[in-house]
């Protein structure tokens, strides 16, 4: 049976556009409103990525952190994550929903309790920014095990024969970083060279799904509409906090951009 | 279960095939971004550690540019006044720049010269990291700029005039805690951005496996001298040794013991305690803190049940780091160190003491090892040697001293 990730790229396939994919922080700015973000922004975005939200994160720019920041202050905790993610799926039970994080919370859980955690509120795959390939072999056997896709990424840094081992390795989705930055950098390589890399990538293994993300705005996405699919966040995160600062609701807000997004892929 | 030390191989190469000391501590637990620069750094390393006229230059830049070897001596006044065990120091603070922090960064700027990179960033809490960096980066030609937390900046005034001294960019780090864990995360993000042009130095035994290879190799200098100078006193190791330093990180511990680890020498480490009717401190070992992941790798450190970095406090900013080098955490459950804390009154009264009594001034942060010899001392033999790294000057404490002391006499 096919996941609920590949049918989502299935079906952007048919309708020959990539697909959204958005990422936001569990808990930001708050427990309910994170969940009303994700039943919103889910009637544009393809797959959802939801972030687990770290004190010490070694890969984040700037506004996913302002994003961490606010749901831990609010005392979001993993139990909180999976029950949105519960609460989500129960009225979008095809809609793939994908956890990103960083290890340590996993390691605090232990790798078996946070899977069995994960498929019991219905999540779809994980990314997990601090465990590369091929450390990560053991744990995605696991999630495999459990029909949860571990997404892995590849960057502008991986090398040729790496990449070829990881594209061997990897499930439903695999991510490509496109430029040396953290989240939320503009986008410092032309469209064009992210793409080169991209059709290196999927020369591999052309039946993978491949997705880009970093620096991708409402500017630049659609310079890259060409790929399999596309990540924002830190855009995303971004509005969040312009909309708390004004006083704005950030639920309608932030449907609108996305709106705004899937319209500029079609 | 207790791990075990191989005899006959290096501390820093006691890791398996996936960089983790005693199957546990470690690793290399990072961005996809940074896989090759790691990489590349460890292959690089690797070629450098064998090759005659890359450790003759290291060993030319240790004796004329550092300052080899540091001081050996006796604290006869301390001594007498402790009445038990025999204490020495050795007064890694007379190296150039006054810490150990020059070894690492003098080590780092030769490596990133034969990378070919002209940009070298680091990491820094008591500020003396940050300050040898920025002096070997501008004896070397490279660019430097130094990420540090806010709160640091304020309270290690001297060596923040320092860095800037040194014509290095000051990155003030506002997020979090505002110390050192958030100026490492700050600089590790600054690298995954910049990785294809800058060359990082991270300031202790701490992050991906590689930092902390080349730290503690840099280091291991002072043990290399001491264990010749101690023969030259002794005409032998004392059969009855302790060595005491305070750990932070874990570099100059590591340095200080790193030759004397296949000799009967005892090894003491002290955490930072930090104030007494706190119950924040920055002792993970000390207080049986969990294994977790921080900068990296796997070690003990100071975290909340679902994993999130916790608060630390303490008097010494060096020491204000809520995990410990995977080589602690390594050493400590072979049983081959033990570890202990003093709390911040303790290491002021120390200093207090050591400086009134002695020709030396020690910073904060030994002044937390200090803390520990005096409590020894009087209930040891006089057969019984102790030898305290005194591997911080206490110039840059001078605002906090004369604050809690109410003068700073030098």
């Amino acid at each position: 049976m096919k996941s609920k990730i590949a049918l989502a790229f299935q079906n952007c396939k048919k309708e020959k556009r990539p697909a959204l994919i958005t990422y936001t922080v569990a808990g930001d700015n708050t427990k309910n409103n994170s969940l009303k973000i994700l039943n919103e922004i889910s009637k544009h975005a393809d797959i959802l990525e939801l972030g687990f939200p770290h004190n010490t994160p070694i890969a984040d720019g700037g506004q996913i952190q302002g994003s961490s920041h606010r749901a831990l202050k609010n005392g979001i905790k993993l139990k909180d994550v999976f029950q949105i993610v519960k609460k989500f799926k129960k009225n979008n039970p095809d809609k793939p929903i994908i956890l990103m994080g960083y290890f340590n919370l996993i390691y605090q859980k232990g790798e078996n309790n946070f899977l069995k955690s994960c498929k019991l509120s219905g999540v779809d795959g994980l990314i997990i920014v601090d465990l590369p390939y091929p450390e990560n072999k053991n744990f995605a056997k696991k999630c495999k095990k459990k029909s949860i896709s571990f997404i892995q990424l590849l960057s502008p840094t991986t090398s040729r024969e790496r990449m070829k081992k990881i594209v061997n390795d990897s499930h439903d989705m695999i991510y490509y970083i496109s430029m040396l930055s953290t989240t939320g950098g503009r986008l410092k390589v032309s469209p064009k060279k992210i793409l080169q890399n991209y059709n290196t990538i999927k020369r591999i293994n052309p039946k993978k799904n491949l997705v880009i993300g970093f620096g991708i705005t409402e500017k630049t996405i659609s310079s890259l509409k060409s790929a399999n699919g596309l990540v924002v966040g830190s855009m995303l995160c971004k509005i969040i906090t312009k909309s708390l600062k004004m006083r704005q609701n950030p639920v309608t807000k932030l449907a609108k951009v996305v709106y705004n997004l899937r319209n500029k892929i079609l | 279960m207790k791990l075990k030390i191989r005899k006959n191989l290096a501390l820093i190469d006691q890791h398996d095939k996936n960089f983790m000391y005693g199957g546990k501590f470690g690793g290399n637990f990072i961005p996809e971004t940074l896989k090759k620069p790691i990489d590349d750094l460890t292959k690089l390393f690797a070629k450098l550690r064998k090759d005659k006229k890359f450790l003759k230059e290291r060993d030319h830049y240790f004796k004329t540019y550092v300052g080899a070897p540091t001081p050996f001596i006796k604290l006869d006044n301390l001594t007498d006044h402790l009445g038990g065990a025999q204490i020495y120091a050795k007064v890694v603070s007379e190296a150039n720049g006054g810490a150990h922090k020059i070894y690492n960064a003098t080590v780092h700027c030769l490596i990133a010269k034969k990378a070919g990179k002209r940009f070298i960033v680091g990491d820094t809490g008591a500020g003396y990291a940050g300050k040898m960096l920025s002096m070997a980066a501008k004896k070397f030609g490279l660019k430097c700029k130094i990420f540090m937390g806010a709160k640091d900046i304020k309270r290690q005034r001297p060596n923040v005039e320092a860095i800037k001294k040194n014509g290095a960019e000051i990155v003030p780090v506002t997020t979090g805690s505002q110390t050192l864990v958030d100026a490492v995360s700050e600089c590790m993000r600054y690298w995954v951005s910049n990785c294809d042009t800058t060359h990082m130095c991270v300031g202790s035994t701490v992050g991906p496996n590689i930092f902390i290879k080349i730290c503690a190799w840099s280091t291991a200098q002072i043990s290399r001298e001491l264990i010749k100078q101690i023969n030259d006193e002794f005409g032998k190791i004392p059969s009855k040794l302790k060595l005491i330093n305070c750990v932070g990180g874990g570099s100059s511990a590591a340095g200080f013991w790193n030759e004397f680890m296949n000799t009967d020498a005892e090894f003491i480490g002290v955490e930072a305690g930090g104030p007494k009717n706190s119950k924040l401190h920055a002792a993970p070992l000390t207080n049986g803190s969990k294994i977790g992941i921080l900068h990296g790798a796997a070690q003990y450190v100071i975290q909340d049940k679902e994993g999130q970095i916790g608060s630390t406090e303490s008097i010494s900013a060096g020491l204000d780091y809520p995990g410990i080098s995977p080589l602690h955490c390594f050493l400590k459950d072979a049983k081959r160190a033990r570890y202990t804390s003093a709390n911040d009154e303790e290491a002021l009264s120390a200093y207090k003491l050591v400086s009134g009594l002695e020709n030396i001034s020690p910073s904060l942060e030994p002044s937390h090892a200090f803390a520990e010899a005096i409590k020894l001392a009087p209930k040891l033999d006089s057969s019984e040697v102790i030898i305290v790294n005194s591997c911080g000057d206490s110039i840059k404490d001078k605002d906090i001293i004369k604050q809690k002391l109410g003068s700073y006499k030098r």
